[in-house]
């Protein structure tokens, strides 16, 4: 099967990943429109950067199908290379190199024609901030500069598909915010941008989310989507004196399925938030807790992320032990 | 290929080069070096061999055979002793090499024409030294052994006869068989083997322990254009190495060109274009830097040093060591800088070696280019 699929700037059916026994990512299917920031949201070692390296076409997929800026993945990974933009993990700048030495290697490796070479230099080197930089080695660069230098370079070539694999990860939270801002930018022109994080705020930010677990794909939506639809039940805010004891003896209250730390008091998920609202505030008074709120609220998209790791946790026991 | 890639690629990896002063020392210094000290230290040149020397006869004639061997360049008299022991000692802590017993009736003897027992002993642990030493001796002895024979013949009948055969040997394109000659230009292909090896078995290797790789690989720089990029600095480097070792050669060693220089660094082009890919294969195939540079350390110094012809020449091999010479480039590159170094001579008798190398050096950059694959894993 082949997907070449030009309303869509990505595309991806049952994409499957294996090394040797260990499947990374398993039958992953989405669709990513053109102009979307897409945002692959998962903990570590669930398969983000296995898919991004197998749509960038570094990385053969083991099977599946899929597009990416209108070309195949399967057999046309050159093509879709001279037409994306990507931005591994450890922000590959060559740090002996100055940051104009740097921009100069990719122009010349993307084949920037010279009329057009110094517009764009220029371009990547404000928005990077480093007009007063220019002939520092990258080494000496702070995390935030070298992540705006390692995408000004990835994207050099103005590609309509922008991957960027956990770009913000050792970003100080004012360049994280500008580099959000700059992403906003680019989408305003058009351009599809496949994040990957595992930031919850950062998820926030994005268009449409895809949850990743063990090399699966749990969930697809918007974040308001997520939240309203994905999870079947709600989720009640506590706050209380001694919330870490609070924890483990609430889930004894009728109606309440788990309990989790969340700032100085707790999320309490349940299967109606009406229902079990009275009772938990009298249990807690009862037992000494003083619970000074309790109430309904709605989930965040962690809440969400837990709820549904949690239920594919325990759709998955039962088969391990007949399987074990 | 796009030369507008290329040349981005070449540039960058000689900024990498220019801002690391080791990998520079490393480019320059290190070849030089080993060039000065292989070149003074290697060599096979036997002279001054220190002898004792245990005259028990202690006569004009004995003292007149004795002369023979000071007055001769081979040899220096360091001792003279009485009894084994001494002697004995002597070579025992190296102060000497060899040891002359002169018997007690030698000049008894020497007048009547009959022969006369000299012991020669020679420390046989260096086999290349005391077999020099030796051959020597044996000049040293029948040169005397002629002259006295032919005084007696005169005296006895009047006239003096010659023997039957007189060789006069004439050495050609080493007359002073200097080793130098032949270790230095041979040297020069060794040197250049190993360190251009070395030299690009970092480059790609690196890119991978850094992660630049990863970034490269998602452009659409091809592979051949990523490895030729890779491989200009390291070429200008190895040309520029080859001409301070040709400069070197020439007013430092000594060693004449009779040949032609342009020749001599075409030769050395095709050469080294093979080495260097040689180093880049091993690059690509280990995909890390300490793997890299001890592999090709490997296979390019020992095969190099000991199978190109260099220092042992290749016809005294057993056969199917002789066959495996052929496997190592440095033997062509070897024979190619001997042949336009000492005999001067040119392709028209060198066409073969330097068909074998240009055919080596294919091989290499094709196994490179097909190894090299823009995927990970």
């Amino acid at each position: 099967m082949t997907v070449t699929d030009t309303k869509h700037a990505v595309t991806v059916r049952d994409l499957t990943r294996r090394f040797g026994s260990f499947t990374a990512v398993d039958r992953v299917s989405f669709d990513v429109s053109p102009g979307e920031i897409f945002g692959f949201l998962g903990p570590n070692g669930a398969g983000k950067s296995t898919t991004i390296r197998m749509l960038c076409g570094i990385l053969a997929p083991t099977s599946g199908a899929g597009s990416v800026a209108g070309f195949d993945i399967m057999t046309q990974s050159e093509k879709i290379k001279a037409h994306i933009g990507y931005m591994s993990q450890k922000f590959s700048l060559y740090e002996d190199l100055t940051v104009e030495e740097n921009i100069d290697f990719y122009s010349g490796i993307y084949r920037i024609p010279r009329e057009k070479k110094k517009e764009r230099k220029e371009w990547v080197i404000e928005m990077a901030g480093l007009a007063s930089h220019r002939d520092a080695r990258t080494a000496i660069l702070s995390g935030g500069w070298k992540q705006r230098l390692a995408l000004g370079c990835a994207i050099l070539h103005e590609p309509p598909v922008i991957f960027l694999d956990e770009p913000t990860s050792g970003v100080d939270p004012m360049s994280r915010r500008k580099f959000w801002d700059l992403i906003y930018e680019l989408t305003g022109k058009g351009v599809t941008v496949f994040v990957t994080t595992h930031y919850m705020d950062e998820a926030e930010y994005c268009d449409r989310i895809g949850l990743v677990y063990r090399g699966e794909l749990i969930a697809l939506g918007t974040p308001e989507e997520l939240k309203n639809e994905h999870m079947k039940e709600d989720v009640l805010e506590v706050a209380c004196d001694r919330p870490q004891d609070a924890m483990e003896a609430v889930e004894k209250v009728q109606g309440v399925k788990e309990a989790a730390l969340f700032g100085r008091g707790l999320h309490v998920v349940a299967d109606d938030a009406g229902k079990t609202v009275g009772a938990l505030r009298s249990f807690l008074e009862m037992e000494g807790y003083l619970p000074t709120r309790v109430e309904g609220i709605t989930p965040s998209l962690e809440d969400v992320f837990v709820s549904l790791i949690e239920a594919r946790d325990r759709a998955q026991q039962p088969q391990k032990e007949v399987a074990g | 290929m796009k030369p507008m890639r290329i040349f981005a690629v070449a540039r960058k990896e000689f900024l990498h080069i220019f801002r690391d002063p080791r990998s520079l020392a490393m480019a320059i210094a290190i070849p030089m070096l080993l060039l000065v000290l292989f070149g003074y230290a290697l060599t096979l040149d036997v002279d001054d061999v220190p002898i004792a020397v245990w005259d028990r006869d202690a006569t004009p004639a004995s003292r007149d055979f004795i002369s023979r061997f000071s007055a001769s360049p081979y040899f220096t008299i360091v001792r003279h002793v009485d009894g084994y022991e001494k002697a004995r000692h002597c070579i025992d802590s190296g102060e000497a090499l060899a040891f002359l017993v002169i018997p007690e009736d030698f000049s008894e003897t020497a007048s009547t024409g009959q022969e006369i027992p000299v012991q020669f002993i020679v420390d046989g642990s260096d086999s290349n030294t005391a077999t020099i030493a030796m051959g020597y001796a044996d000049t040293v002895a029948a040169t005397w052994s002629r002259r006295v024979m032919m005084e007696l013949e005169q005296r006895l009948a009047g006239k003096s006869s010659s023997l039957p055969v007189d060789m006069r040997p004439r050495v050609w394109f080493n007359p002073d068989m200097e080793s130098k000659n032949y270790i230095i230009p041979g040297l020069i292909a060794v040197i250049m083997m190993v360190i251009a090896a070395l030299l690009t078995s970092l480059t790609v290797a690196r890119e991978w322990e850094r992660g630049t790789m990863e970034q490269l690989i998602s452009t659409p720089v091809k592979g051949p254009e990523l490895i030729l990029g890779k491989f200009l600095p390291y070429f200008v480097i190895g040309m520029f190495d080859v001409f301070l070792a040709v400069l070197m050669g020439e007013y430092m060693f000594h060693v004449p060109l009779r040949g032609s220089a342009a020749l001599l660094f075409f030769m050395a082009a095709i050469f080294l274009a093979g080495a260097l890919s040689v180093g880049m294969l091993i690059s690509i195939v280990t995909k890390s830097q300490l793997l890299a540079s001890q592999l090709a350390m490997v296979v390019t110094f020992l095969p190099s040093f000991l199978l190109s012809g260099f220092m042992y020449a290749i016809a005294n091999m057993p056969r199917p060591i002789q066959v495996m010479t052929h496997l190592v480039p440095a033997r062509y590159f070897v024979a190619l800088l001997k042949g336009i170094y000492l005999k001067g001579i040119g392709l028209e008798i060198l066409f073969v070696e330097a068909g074998l190398l240009a055919v080596f050096g294919i091989v290499v950059v094709l196994l490179a280019n097909v190894k090299f694959k823009k995927k990970l894993v």
